[in-house]
């Protein structure tokens, strides 16, 4: 079956520094006026809707302080939203929590593991919460570390891991209870390349099962590989919605052709200025120009007739497809990183 | 109703307790006990003390314990998992109604300070040597009030643990928990205090002198105290206060 997920028009405004969950910069600082004291409010979120389908992977992409955190926190119990709705299946998230939590995993960004406990009872216990009997925890935590390479830690006290085993640890207990929809917030942050290739491979498999995935993330190539549909967020209000390739193609001219000559000159750019679908072509040194076109392979045949007509020899060609980098700086005028 | 959840929450907190209880006993019952050796021993064999003195010690002693017990079981606790690592969230991400996690901590608590309260009465009964006189005849009156002295410490303690960070641990014991100890009628009656008025009803606030004044009622009834009905009927306020501050306190702590 799979259970889906629906955003009625969220606000969030923290009128205390925000948790700690929800990042830095980035907000929109909107002084208000509220009794005798001008109060600083900080709008994290401003009016958020939009739908997460059974089944699928959902990625909510942004810069820090977007609003990914604070909007993970309404769908997961832990920020109160300031007005709107949320759904977890059929439940409303606020209304009726105890359901709702029923359905959810949540992987925080930052690792909130038990201390007090060992590994294998931080999973143990978090089975016991939510109602499994000894038999199925025992086996659940023991797949469990298998699965996430820490059975030899097992019975270490989790204070003396490190933070990529803390985080592992803490996807393996979201997993516990086997919840119909899983929330990772920025799951890869911290882990070194193959462990993150690992996590992808383990929310793929889980996804396989039928299960809601949805997951915040700041890397593009995380959207990118692992999303079916993504949301980009930005200052409290999502900007673009869409599969990745949908939502890449809609930029014009958004594949880079990066081409090496024997040298590079005016007579060289306009001719390929003249080639259809070229937008523009930049010219980056003595034997290299970027040709900015909406397509990919099948200007090359063009491009090299072209040069070659016109007495240029072409040593070297790399496409770029369109990237969600390019998407975000097309919708807000920032990089990413910014 | 969820009590397969609430058990299993408590079922965790009986689980560190265990791993944590030499420490815990020590950090709760040393600082009392040795108060009772010093004063219930030393002196009063010394004779700088009447005999009489230890018997009015004891239940004092007894309060003293379960405070701390209780306090520190609920407080300690939520102040690190309310921190920066949320350590708490784990639980509050169970299925069940958040109020019901604050409940089970409570509950928890009173177990601990029910404990500490019942080991003081052995232990400071060795430390004291021959001398203590108390009274059993009364199991009703002090079940009744000892629960409600353990359920003022650990709803105290939650309270507490949601409102203090932190940083403010040490001043939290300097300026709440000792003049609290000091002022609690612990190791004197509420009635010596007759000759400072002011302080006299001053230390009225003070939900130690019931808890204190209440278990010397039920166990050395011979020794001046105040009505069990009146410190039965403060005690029930203070903890219904306690009880609603500490609930409220720990929603928005819980909740951003």
């Amino acid at each position: 079956m799979g259970i889906g997920i629906r955003i009625e028009n969220l606000r969030k405004v923290f009128d205390t520094p925000p948790p700690m969950a929800a990042g830095g910069a980035g907000f929109s600082f909107a002084p208000v006026r509220k009794g005798p004291k001008k109060k600083t409010e900080l709008v994290a979120l401003d009016g958020v809707s939009f739908e997460i389908r059974a089944g699928e992977i959902f990625g909510l992409l942004g810069p820090n302080g977007a609003g990914k955190s604070t909007t993970i926190g309404i769908l997961t119990t832990r920020t109160r939203p300031t007005s709107g709705r949320v759904f977890i299946g059929e439940f409303d998230v606020w209304q009726q929590q105890v359901e709702a939590k029923r359905l959810i995993g949540v992987v925080p960004q930052r690792p909130n593991l038990d201390f007090a406990l060992t590994a294998r009872e931080i999973l143990t216990f978090h089975g016991a919460y939510f109602g499994q009997s000894s038999k199925v925890r025992e086996q659940h935590a023991d797949r469990l570390l298998e699965q996430f390479k820490l059975t030899d830690r097992a019975t270490h006290m989790v204070r003396t891991f490190s933070g990529g085993m803390m985080q592992r640890l803490s996807i393996a207990r979201a997993m516990m209870h086997d919840p119909e929809v899983l929330f990772l917030d920025e799951p890869s942050a911290g882990l070194d390349p193959q462990t993150r290739l690992l996590l992808w491979e383990i929310i793929r498999e889980y996804n396989r099962q039928g299960k809601t995935i949805v997951l915040t993330t700041h890397y593009m190539d995380e959207a990118d590989a692992l999303c079916e549909r993504l949301a980009i967020i930005d200052h409290g209000k999502i900007i673009a919605e869409g599969t990745p390739q949908g939502l890449k193609a809609a930029i014009p001219g958004g594949y880079i052709i990066r081409l090496r000559f024997n040298r590079v000159d005016a007579e060289l750019t306009s001719e390929l200025s003249a080639i259809g679908g070229v937008t523009q072509v930049r010219v980056l040194d003595e034997t290299g120009a970027d040709v900015y076109a909406d397509r990919g392979g099948q200007l090359i045949g063009p491009i090299v007739n072209a040069a070659q007509d016109a007495g240029f020899e072409v040593h070297d060609v790399h496409i770029s497809e369109p990237s969600l980098e390019n998407l975000f700086l097309h919708h807000t005028g920032r990089s990413l990183r910014d | 109703m969820n009590w397969k959840t609430f058990f299993a929450l408590l079922a965790r907190d009986r689980h560190v307790v265990r791993r944590n209880l030499i420490p815990m006993l020590l950090q709760n019952l040393l600082q009392p006990l040795l108060f009772t050796f010093v004063f219930g021993r030393v002196m009063t064999a010394s004779g700088m003390m009447p005999a009489a003195y230890k018997s009015m010690l004891l239940p004092g002693v007894m309060a003293i314990s379960m405070v701390l017990a209780g306090v520190q079981a609920v407080a300690m606790p939520l102040i690190t998992e309310f921190q920066f690592t949320r350590e708490i969230e784990d639980r509050l991400l169970a299925p069940i109604e958040i109020g019901w996690l604050a409940v089970e901590k409570i509950v928890a608590g009173m177990i601990q300070a029910m404990f500490a309260g019942l080991v003081v009465i052995p232990a400071a009964w060795l430390l004291m040597g021959s001398g203590v006189h108390l009274d059993f005849g009364r199991p009703f009156e002090f079940l009744a009030v000892a629960l409600l002295v353990a359920l003022f410490s650990s709803s105290g303690g939650l309270a507490l643990g949601c409102s203090v960070g932190q940083t403010q641990i040490g001043l939290m014991f300097s300026l709440v928990l000792a003049p609290m100890m000091m002022f609690g009628c612990a190791y004197y009656p509420w009635s010596a205090l007759e000759s400072f008025p002011v302080l006299h009803i001053a230390v009225l606030v003070n939900p130690l002198v019931y808890a204190s004044e209440g278990l010397r009622g039920a166990l050395v009834p011979n020794v001046p105290h105040m009505n069990t009905l009146v410190v039965i009927g403060a005690l029930a306020v203070i903890d219904a206060g306690l009880l609603v501050l500490g609930l409220r306190k720990f929603r928005q702590k819980a909740v951003s």
